[in-house]
């Protein structure tokens, strides 16, 4: 077998995959803040809860309703949209005058009581989910092991992502919100219905946060918590990237998956704050972000 | 960043003086409280007041930052956490005397302070408050991983109570409590001179119209660093303090729960008041006391009082206080 800089192959590849993995949900989480924070001015606080959400309701099914992973991955974002746009009407709605800060405080204190719920009911260790059976097993590379799950969740994640972009940047719909984004008044004198446009977007971007959740409950354990400090990596990951742009965070997603893997082969030490030092730099270098405008 | 809190109305010579003549009753009100407090009966408790002046003063360190600077921390977890765990590891391992193991933290919640802070003014409004989050989820990871230095899951337990200069011995809660008190006092006058201070004037001009004060000339980001390093030594008092006081130091106090919780403080209090911090701590860590046995409730109550504060409650307590009266506290 030939070695990397003294890294057998296996290892590398498998700490790649596992940063390509978790890179899908970095993309997923970002693309969902930047589209709520584009048309609602709101940093999502509870987009980590709501992750969190989309992994419990499938696991609900599941284990409650019999109903198993296919269904789940469209089920679970539904629900979860629903309850997100519950929350835009009764809540948000009344905080759109007032400073952005006042949405990051109140979605902050609607993840606090989410999470809270969920631990109080389910207990803080984790629930299993199953992998389902057509996703078992794996393929042999030769160089390396690929379990099938591990690579659905790539390509289910890189897949969302592109449809997500394509829908924004390609459709009536998209370009709907793009003009809504730009100015919010102006479309409205148009005739579009701008209130349930930001409705509907917020339902969409909680949706997005829970599908991730689905994708993620075979790999991680379905667990109160694991919404709560991925948030805060999303959250660099999207000072990193800037929210300017859709491609911005998808790619800056990845990426960021990816180099945190790399960290986890060469200098395991650093990995849980490579993302932090990466976002420090940036700040140093860019302020706006990879892919920011300029404020 | 306008619209942060309420900006009270600009007062004229004869009615700032009414006022100071009201706070100047306030403090000395609340230092003859302090003095007394222990020997009141039921909440008289010196270990649960040390507690809360501890929170008081980190919740109005924090507040100096927003009320008065207009710049939303989500990350003083990391000062208040990281001076905490230098405070107890340097009482405890290297035997040092309370008074310096607490300069000690403070500093180095200072130097802290002004290496967050110098990234986080780069940005601003809501990625001001991302960055401050982030970076301080960077020391909770260390502290974690560095176990020698913080005792990991442990936590850095039994911390040393040493003789204070190395003659007054700290040997009971109530003598701790007292030297508490005047930290926590000394500290709230000072954050009350900086906010009344030209200095304090001019950051909350930047509050107010950020544009403004640059084109009058005021090196704007050199305002807000030094509002950033002031508030984070504070903070980094407070979690000396606390470390000496509750004799621990642990993952706790560096989580971005406790971010969360001194903002909730802040907000409970009356944001951008000079006594609304200090009500907020008491109102949330009474509360939590009270409520200590129901587990993750605690977490679901304090949501539901962010949710009721942000939606309804803007002005916080104090502030609601404050505009009864028509003046501000």
């Amino acid at each position: 077998m030939f070695e990397l800089l003294g890294i057998p192959p296996q290892a590398l590849f498998g700490q790649l995959l596992l940063g390509l993995i978790n890179g899908s949900f970095y993309a997923i989480l970002s693309l969902g803040l930047a589209v709520i924070f584009g048309l609602l001015n709101i940093i999502n606080f509870t987009h980590g809860a709501q992750y969190m959400m989309g992994a419990f309701i499938a696991w609900m099914l599941l284990n409650w309703l019999g109903i198993g992973y296919w269904p789940s991955l469209l089920l679970a974002p539904v629900v979860a949209g629903v309850s997100g746009v519950i929350i835009e009407r009764l809540f948000m709605q009344r905080l759109y005058h007032l400073d952005h800060l006042y949405g990051l405080l109140l979605t902050f204190g609607l993840a606090l009581i989410i999470q809270g719920l969920f631990r109080n009911y389910f207990g803080s260790s984790g629930l299993p989910y199953q992998i389902p059976a057509e996703l078992r097993g794996g393929q042999n590379l030769g160089f390396m092991f690929l379990p099938n799950y591990r690579a659905w969740v790539v390509v289910a994640s890189l897949a969302v992502c592109l449809a997500t972009w394509f829908v924004i940047e390609k459709t009536r719909l998209g370009a709907y919100l793009r003009a809504a984004t730009e100015n919010p008044t102006l479309t409205q004198a148009f005739g579009i219905n701008v209130p349930l446009l930001i409705t509907l977007t917020y339902g969409f971007g909680v949706g997005l946060a829970a599908f991730a959740g689905v994708l993620a409950a075979p790999i991680y354990s379905v667990n109160p918590n694991m919404g709560a400090d991925l948030i805060i990596v999303v959250f660099a990951v999207v000072v990193i990237g800037g929210m300017g742009s859709i491609l911005g965070a998808i790619v800056t997603g990845f990426g960021l998956g990816i180099i945190e893997g790399l960290t986890k082969v060469f200098y395991p030490e650093a990995s849980a704050t490579v993302i932090f030092i990466i976002m420090a730099i940036v700040l140093l270098v860019k302020p706006a972000g990879l892919f920011g405008r300029t404020a | 960043m306008a619209e942060v809190t309420i900006t009270p109305p600009a007062p004229e010579n004869a009615e700032q003086a009414d006022h100071s003549a009201l706070h100047r009753t306030l403090f000395i009100g609340m230092a003859a409280l302090l003095v007394v407090l222990p020997f009141i009966p039921v909440i008289g408790y010196p270990f649960f007041l040390m507690k809360v002046l501890c929170f008081a003063l980190f919740a109005c360190a924090f507040n100096l930052m927003l009320g008065y600077g207009g710049l939303l921390s989500f990350g003083h977890a990391a000062y208040f956490g990281f001076a905490a765990y230098v405070a107890a590891y340097t009482a405890k391992h290297w035997g040092l005397t309370p008074e310096v193991s607490i300069l000690l933290g403070t500093g180095s919640g200072a130097v802290l302070g002004l290496a967050f802070g110098a990234l986080a003014i780069r940005r601003q409004g809501i990625y001001f408050a991302m960055i401050t989050l982030a970076l301080a989820q960077m020391v909770y990871f260390f502290s974690l991983q560095a176990p020698r230095f913080t005792g990991g899951e442990d936590g850095i337990q039994a911390v040393p109570r040493n003789a204070l200069f190395g003659v007054l011995p700290l040997g009971n809660d109530t003598t701790t409590y007292y030297l508490v008190a005047v930290i926590f006092f000394v500290g709230v006058l000072l954050i009350y001179r900086i906010i009344h201070s030209p200095f304090g004037q001019v950051l909350k001009a930047i509050r107010d119209n950020e544009a403004r004060a640059v084109s009058l000339g005021y090196r704007v980001n050199q305002y807000k660093l030094a509002v950033f390093v002031l508030s984070a030594s504070l903070a980094g008092l407070a979690g000396a303090t606390k470390a000496i006081a509750v004799q621990l130091a642990s993952l706790t106090d560096v989580h971005w729960s406790m971010s969360g919780e001194v903002v909730l403080m802040t907000l409970v209090g009356g944001m951008g008041t000079v006594f609304g911090p200090i009500v907020g701590a008491a109102v949330i860590i009474s509360m939590q006391n009270f409520l200590a046995g129901l587990g993750a409730w605690v977490t679901v109550v304090q949501g539901v009082i962010f949710v009721i504060c942000v939606l309804v409650f803007r002005e916080g307590i104090v502030g609601v206080i404050g505009k009864w009266l028509k003046k501000p506290l």
